[in-house]
């Protein structure tokens, strides 16, 4: 009998998500989709505001990355005033923004996705958790828990407050840091770059090994990339211009305000979530996926010529001998991800070490204008686009936000589907078997409230139910 | 035994839950000595039963519920609600669950304006339909958590501090009260210094405030006196660390509400008009007065703006 499994919510990632799993009378799987069933609204919201608050408002997108959207903004903000910031504003944005990266991707990495890895796929689920991992590796557990902490008292000293900042402003950064300030980050930088170290090698020699089967095959499909690159082509995660790579490793460059040429998004009447693709490599499929591109970690390891720091470079050298460029492997994107904690790990001692850092010029002023402003960052989560056009008054008119999360909305369920369909025959499934589904998705590090910033209403309030067969029962409206 | 924890998130970002992670060493204590039976972004308890064939959503039973976020789609209010059976006391965590948040904005806005906007006026979206199955309906407006269910205990802020997840969790293990929160406002909080008279006119946070970097706070003049917006006569003070110091001023940036109104009974708009007024400010030249004033407190309080 046809069966359908709702896998609700997805766990151990940010947002609200679900899989619902069709399966034929034979217990084989029909469709597998990823429904985003949360939405905010903050393009409607934010409009007749002062664009100055946009810095402010908008990091309550996301919790987990709120820097980006922090930084995001005010370089939107900086391009529609039509300003610089002077050398040690954009420094300190740029070490605030490295120092974020590694707290969120220890957060990832560790507290969120390690449990799949170091007690199983197929673990009880009382005991997949960061729990187990404190009572199975409880050494590591606690060095984890205390790095991740310092992170976030380093973003107290730069910024008073580590989630949700004020300090980064349209035309630099509200404070300078201290030459004492200074003194005390460098000391915690050290002891995060030994935990950066220690990651990648613990995850070569313990982790990546074991599920080599499993990385090879789970999730597994073929997509274009997009991510940030400097001038000179380096791995770029404040600031640059945009590269989209197709498949076979040729790309485009474009700066930012560019990017309505190259991304349009698509919707699906089954998640709240759009569907960005690369317009000029064809119309939107789920089916036949030849515009579909992917955001985050393995995008930005792939799209970049070289990393310009040299442990994380030795990384990325051996990454690509082992995985070749692009690297199309769902799972890689954790192995990416701790290339990019040694990176950024390896920027916030670079930063701190500039004589720059401590000068007390941040900022310069702004005046309000008519323009329009595109502020790009790359969140650990994929690229960060704000758009804002304002009036005379520097109101703003105008917003339009694609963050990283929902460039790959596409490509997470293209690997869900691969995964059910490879894992799920004849009707036979466990909680194992689902979790292994679920883990196609958290190699993405999705964040779904990032995703979810816009806001439906009640023309779409209408609920289908229908019975096993597919047969529409009933339509609920309000 | 182990207390019970069961926590839910809805209209969130997810800072409250970072916050809890941002506990730091004591984090791992807390964690030894509970049992979470339900958390989204830590375990893998699933509503619907492990395989995903239930039709009725299940959160077990707990001693301590938390909740984030407001109530943004008919499914929140049904796991609102399962969350109210099933644990004997109920927080809400953070200024969203408390008064609605920043996403209570939208509540002055109608359903069908924001559809236009998110679906057919955006600049990169095709006007190729709207989402409408196996997705939640949405509620009319934005609701605080109490709105709906009844709660036993508030930790505002946006986020909230890691210093009151921590006491609160502390005390409820311990089976002591929760702490109070403050009665206090973030202005009897700051040790800026106040003459009582504005030195300046209202102006744009365009441009710097005065003050000498790495000097103490307590020689800076206050921000509002300096003529920048502040919200901290109308809000509740709690969000300093271990400095003592009001987060946001601490970054020389001005309070911008987050922890909400002083008291239950408080209203932000009455009490900014009377302390913009009393240094000689003119509360009429900040354009939006309801949104900004209630910034993170829009729940019952933002209303449907008049179509112009």
């Amino acid at each position: 009998m046809a069966t359908t499994l709702v896998i609700q919510p997805v766990t151990r990632i940010e947002g609200h998500a679900k899989v619902t799993i069709q399966l034929d009378d034979a217990g084989n799987v029909d469709t597998a989709r990823v429904n985003v069933i949360e939405l905010r609204g903050f393009e409607k919201f934010c409009l007749g505001r002062p664009v100055e608050d946009m810095p402010r408002i908008t990091p309550r997108i996301c919790g987990v990355c709120p820097w980006s959207h922090h930084l995001a903004s005010a370089k939107a903000c900086d391009a529609v005033f039509g300003v610089e910031p002077p050398p040690a504003g954009k420094k300190l944005r740029e070490l605030c923004n490295s120092i974020a990266y590694m707290e969120e991707h220890i957060l990832h990495f560790y507290f969120l996705a390690a449990a799949d890895f170091l007690l199983g796929p197929d673990a009880d689920p009382g005991v997949r958790n960061v729990i187990g991992i404190l009572n199975a590796a409880p050494d590591v557990a606690s060095r984890v828990v205390k790095v991740r902490h310092m992170c976030a008292k380093m973003l107290e000293v730069l910024a008073g407050k580590p989630i949700h900042p004020q300090a980064a402003v349209p035309g630099g950064f509200s404070r300078p840091l201290a030459g004492s300030e200074r003194d005390q980050l460098r000391q915690m930088a050290d002891e995060a770059l030994e935990l950066a170290k220690f990651s990648i090698a613990f995850a070569k020699e313990n982790v990546f090994p074991k599920y080599l089967d499993v990385v090879k095959t789970l999730g597994v499909i073929s997509t274009g990339f997009l991510g940030t690159v400097d001038d000179k082509g380096a791995l770029d995660l404040y600031d640059g211009h945009l590269r989209l790579m197709k498949r076979d490793g040729t790309f485009v460059d474009f700066p930012y305000d560019k990017y309505t040429d190259h991304i349009a998004e698509h919707i699906e009447s089954w998640s709240y979530l759009k569907f960005p693709y690369a317009k000029e490599w064809g119309s939107f499929s789920l089916e036949n996926p030849a515009a579909i591109y992917r955001a985050n970690t393995l995008a930005r390891i792939n799209v970049c010529d070289f990393i310009d720091t040299p442990l994380a470079q030795a990384e990325l050298v051996e990454f690509r001998e082992k995985f070749g460029r692009p690297a199309q492997l769902t799972l890689l994107y954790h192995w990416a991800r701790l290339i990019e904690l040694l990176y950024n790990a390896e920027n916030t001692i670079r930063l701190l070490d500039d004589p720059d850092i401590t000068s007390a010029e941040t900022r310069v002023k702004v005046t309000p204008r008519a323009a329009r402003g595109v502020g790009v960052t790359e969140a650990p989560r994929g690229t960060l686009i704000h758009d804002y056009t304002t009036d005379a008054d520097g109101l703003i008119t105008n917003v339009n936000l694609i963050v990283g999360t929902t460039h790959n909305n596409a490509p997470i369920n293209m690997s869900v589907t691969q995964a059910a369909k490879s894992l799920i025959h004849d009707g036979k499934y466990d909680q194992g078997v689902l979790n292994t589904v679920e883990m196609s998705i958290r190699a993405y590090d999705p964040c779904f409230s990032c995703a979810t910033h816009q806001l439906d209403g009640k023309l779409s309030v209408k609920l289908d139910i229908f019975d096993a067969d597919g047969k529409l029962l009933d339509t609920l409206a309000n | 035994m182990a207390a019970r924890l069961a926590e839910e998130w809805f209209a969130i970002c997810g800072g409250c839950e970072v916050t809890i992670l941002d506990i730091g060493e004591p984090l791992i204590d807390v964690l030894k000595q509970v049992e979470i039976v339900h958390m989204p972004v830590l375990m893998d308890h699933k509503l619907y039963g492990q395989t995903g064939e239930s039709t009725e959503m299940e959160i077990p039973a707990a001693d301590v519920g938390l909740i984030a976020g407001g109530i943004r789609n008919e499914e929140h209010k049904k796991l609102a609600q399962e969350m109210r059976k099933k644990c004997k006391i109920l927080i809400a965590l953070g200024s969203c669950a408390c008064f609605g948040g920043v996403p209570a904005l939208a509540n002055q806005y109608s359903t069908e304006e924001l559809v236009e906007k998110v679906y057919r006026d955006s600049l990169t979206t095709e006007k190729n339909g709207l989402p409408h199955e196996q997705v939640p309906p949405l509620t009319d407006r934005v609701y605080a958590v109490h709105e709906v269910v009844q709660v036993d205990a508030y930790l505002p802020g946006c986020p909230t501090t890691p210093e009151m997840v921590a006491g609160a969790l502390v005390a409820l293990l311990e089976g002591k009260p929760l702490p109070l929160l403050a009665s206090k406002s973030v202005c009897d909080t700051c040790p800026t210094r106040r003459e009582k008279k504005a030195v300046s006119t209202l102006k744009r946070r365009l441009d710097a405030p005065e003050f000498t970097p790495g000097a103490p706070l307590s020689e800076m003049r206050c921000l509002m006196e300096q003529g920048i917006l502040c919200l901290g006569p109308a809000t509740r003070a709690g969000c300093a660390g271990s400095d003592g110091n009001p987060r946001c001023i601490r970054a020389y940036m001005p309070c911008e509400g987050c922890f909400g109104p002083v008291s239950d009974k408080a209203n932000p708009m009455v009490d900014m008009m009377g302390a913009l007024s009393s240094i000689g400010l003119d509360p009429k030249q900040i354009q939006d007065r309801a949104a900004t004033f209630n910034r993170f407190a829009g729940a019952g309080r933002l209303r449907p703006l008049p179509r112009r």
